[in-house]
C-alpha cells in the first residue's frame, strides 16, 4: 500500500467519492463529492473504469505527498498548483515522485478541487462508501499530518494526460424541472424566478447553496404543508421566501415547499458557484430534463473522449499570483431545519 | 385533521429518475395510513426498475431506472386510488419493537403539561402512549430517526410557541399526535415526555439505522435508574427487543 500525505490543509478537505446511495428510506442522503463530474473526469484522465475515492478540497488545497511514485489527477474547481516550485496544468495528470512537494492553492474560480491519487484513496468506508459525511458526523474534515493509504498506481509510467472541460466554475443557467411541489407556487411566482439573476449566497456547504435575490418566492398554498421527501438538486425555499439548492449531504425529509429540482447534470454549476457568483435557472420538460440524466458510465466515455495527452504550453499555465481565496465555505450545519424544532 | 378528510393521491415528478404519489398535501392520518399500504404493496411486488422505495409521511418516492419511470406511474396511479377509495386498514406489521422508556421527571419534563392539556394524571398520559398501536411512519431529518404514530385524537397537540433549545439523545418528544425519537441531541419545538436508551442511528452497529418504516412500535414503561443502566450498552440497543410476526 501506498500513502498521501497531508503537510499542510488550507481549506476544508475531505475524503469523497459517489457517495453511498440506497439509503434513503433511513433517512440517509447519498453523500458524495460535492461536483460529481470531476470525479468522473479524473477517472477518464486516469484511466480507471469507476470514480475512484479522492480528497475533496473546498476552497484551498494544502501541501501534500506521496511515498511511492504515482498519478495524481487535479480537476474541479481551478486550483493554482505547484510541484517543487514548478507550475502544474490543472485538469491534467501529473506523476509525484516520492518526496516531491504538490502545492494547492485557493480556487482561482469555483469551490471544489479534488486531488485524485491513480489508485484511488483507501481509507476505512462505511457504508460501502468512503466519502466523509460532516452533517452527521461520519469522517471529518483532514488536518495537517494526517497520512492515508493509496492503492499503489497500476500504471505509474501512463504519459501526462489533460481533459477539455466545459467552465462550469463562474456560474450560468442551471436546468429546473418540476418538482412535486411546484403546483404550491403561482405561475408569476415561478416566472419570476426563473427571470430572477441569482447571486450565490454567503450561505453554503455540502448540504446546499443559498440563492440571494432581492425578491421572494413564496409558495401561495404552503400553511400546514406535510414534511416531504427531499433530495439533492431540490430548490427550497425557506419561510421568508429565500431559495435554497440542496446539494450532497442534504438531509432526506423537509418541511420547506420546493420550486422544482435542478437537473443532475447541472448540479456541479450550482455546487461550484463561489459566494457572489450569478446563477440563473430555466424550466425544462420532464423529457427534456430525462435526456439530461445520463448513466455515469455513459458520462465517464464521454469524459475519455475528452482526453489527450498533455502538451505543456507556458501559455495555459495559470498566473500563481492572481487566485484568491473562496470565502463563504462552512463546515456547519446551518442549513439543518428541522419540523420537530 | 380529520380521519375522514378526502384523499386525493397525486402522481408527480421527483426528477428525472423518480417519481412521487402523494395522498395529501397536509398531515392527514388518512394519508398515512394509505402511505403504509401503498408502501407495503409495492414492496411486495416491485415494479421493473425499481431502485428505491421510501415511505413519506404523506408521499410514497420510488427511484427508477430512468427508462421506466413514464411506464411505471399510471399504474401505481391506479393502485393509490384504489387504496384512497377502500381506506383499507394499515397493513399488518411484520416486526414490531418493544422499547423501554422512562416517563416523567427529568426524563420527560413536559409530561405534566401534556397530561394538563389532556385532563389525565401523568400515569394515565404515559399509559396510553404505552398502550397505543404505534408504526414507524417515516425516517427522516437524520439517518434512522423515526417519525411514529398516531396517537389518538387528544394527542392532536400544536408545537411549542418557542424552542427547547435542547433535548438530550434519546428523548422521546410528542406534537400533532406524533412521536420523535431523537438519536443525538436537539432543539425542538415539540414537548418531551420520555428519555429512552435506545439510539436509532450508531454508525458503527452491524444495523446503524435499524427502524423501518411500517415497523410496530410499543414503549414499555421503565424506571429511569434502568434506562440510565440501559444507555451504558456498547450497542445503542438500549434494552430495545425486536419481534419478526410474519
Amino acid at each position: 500500500m501506498s500513502t498521501l500525505t497531508l503537510h499542510r490543509v488550507d481549506g476544508i478537505v475531505t475524503v469523497q467519492d459517489m457517495g453511498r446511495p440506497g439509503h434513503l428510506a433511513q433517512g440517509l442522503s447519498r453523500g458524495g463529492a460535492a461536483d460529481r463530474l470531476a470525479l468522473i473526469e479524473a477517472a477518464a484522465l486516469l484511466g480507471a473504469r469507476a470514480p475512484l475515492a479522492a480528497l475533496e478540497m473546498a476552497g484551498a488545497g494544502g501541501v501534500f505527498s506521496v511515498d511511492a511514485p504515482m498519478r495524481v489527477a487535479l480537476t474541479g474547481a481551478p486550483m493554482a498548483a505547484t510541484l517543487d516550485g514548478v507550475p502544474l496544468r490543472w485538469n491534467a495528470t501529473h506523476r509525484i515522485e516520492p518526496g516531491a512537494r504538490l502545492r494547492i492553492a485557493g480556487a482561482e474560480a469555483g469551490v471544489y478541487g479534488y486531488l485524485v491519487p491513480a489508485g484511488g484513496l483507501v481509507t476505512p468506508d462505511w457504508l460501502g462508501s468512503r466519502a466523509a459525511h460532516l452533517a452527521i458526523g461520519i469522517g471529518a474534515p483532514l488536518t495537517a499530518g494526517a497520512v492515508l493509504a493509496v492503492t499503489p498506481d497500476p500504471a505509474p509510467e501512463t504519459e501526462a494526460r489533460v481533459i477539455a472541460v466545459a467552465n462550469r466554475f463562474q456560474g450560468g443557467t442551471a436546468r429546473l424541472m418540476d418538482g412535486p411541489q411546484t403546483g404550491l407556487f403561482d405561475a408569476g411566482t415561478l416566472d419570476a424566478f426563473c427571470a430572477t439573476a441569482f447571486r450565490r449566497g454567503a450561505r453554503g456547504n455540502r448540504q446546499g447553496v443559498q440563492l440571494s435575490a432581492e425578491a421572494r418566492f413564496v409558495a401561495a398554498e404552503a400553511a400546514g404543508l406535510a414534511s416531504d421527501l427531499i433530495g439533492p438538486g431540490d430548490v427550497q425555499s425557506t419561510g421568508d421566501g429565500v431559495p435554497y439548492v440542496l446539494l450532497a449531504e442534504c438531509q432526506t425529509v423537509g418541511g420547506y415547499p420546493r420550486l422544482g429540482t435542478v437537473v443532475a447534470e447541472d448540479l456541479p454549476l450550482i455546487a461550484q458557484a463561489a459566494p457572489g457568483t450569478v446563477l440563473r435557472f430555466r424550466r425544462v420538460g420532464a423529457e427534456d430534463a430525462a435526456r439530461a440524466c445520463r448513466d455515469e458510465t455513459v458520462l465517464l466515455r464521454e469524459a475519455a473522449a475528452r482526453c489527450s495527452s498533455l502538451i505543456r504550453d507556458p501559455a495555459t499555465i495559470p498566473d500563481l499570483l492572481s487566485y484568491q481565496l473562496i470565502g463563504g465555505v462552512t463546515r456547519g450545519d446551518d442549513l439543518e431545519q428541522d419540523d420537530a424544532r | 385533521m380529520t380521519e375522514d378528510a378526502p384523499l386525493s393521491p397525486e402522481l408527480l415528478p421527483a426528477g428525472p429518475d423518480g417519481i412521487e404519489l402523494r395522498f395529501a398535501r397536509r398531515p392527514e392520518p388518512a394519508a398515512m395510513a394509505a402511505v403504509q399500504v401503498l408502501a407495503a404493496e409495492i414492496a411486495a411486488a416491485p415494479p421493473e426498475g425499481l431502485r428505491e422505495l421510501v415511505p413519506g409521511l404523506v408521499s410514497v418516492l420510488l427511484r427508477l431506472d430512468p427508462g421506466t419511470v413514464a411506464a411505471v406511474g399510471p399504474g401505481l396511479l391506479a393502485r393509490a386510488r384504489a387504496i384512497a377509495a377502500t381506506r383499507p386498514a394499515l397493513p399488518a406489521p411484520t416486526r414490531r419493537w418493544t422499547i423501554p422508556a422512562a416517563f416523567g421527571g427529568a426524563e420527560g419534563p413536559d409530561l405534566a403539561a401534556v397530561a394538563a392539556r389532556l385532563g389525565q394524571s401523568e400515569a394515565a398520559a404515559a399509559a396510553e402512549i404505552c398502550a397505543a398501536e404505534l408504526r414507524v411512519l417515516t425516517i427522516g431529518f437524520a439517518p434512522g430517526q423515526p417519525y411514529i404514530g398516531l396517537l389518538p385524537e387528544a394527542w392532536n397537540l400544536p408545537r411549542l410557541p418557542e424552542l427547547t433549545p435542547s433535548v438530550p439523545a434519546g428523548a422521546l418528544v410528542v406534537a400533532v399526535r406524533q412521536l420523535v425519537l431523537f438519536g443525538a441531541a436537539s432543539a425542538t419545538g415539540w414537548r418531551q415526555v420520555a428519555q429512552v436508551a435506545f439510539r436509532p442511528f450508531r454508525p458503527d452497529r452491524a444495523e446503524p439505522m435499524p427502524l423501518r418504516a411500517g415497523d410496530a412500535i410499543r414503549f414499555a414503561a421503565a424506571p429511569a435508574d434502568q434506562i440510565a443502566t440501559l444507555a451504558g450498552d456498547p450497542q445503542g440497543l438500549g434494552g430495545a427487543r425486536l419481534e419478526v410476526l410474519a
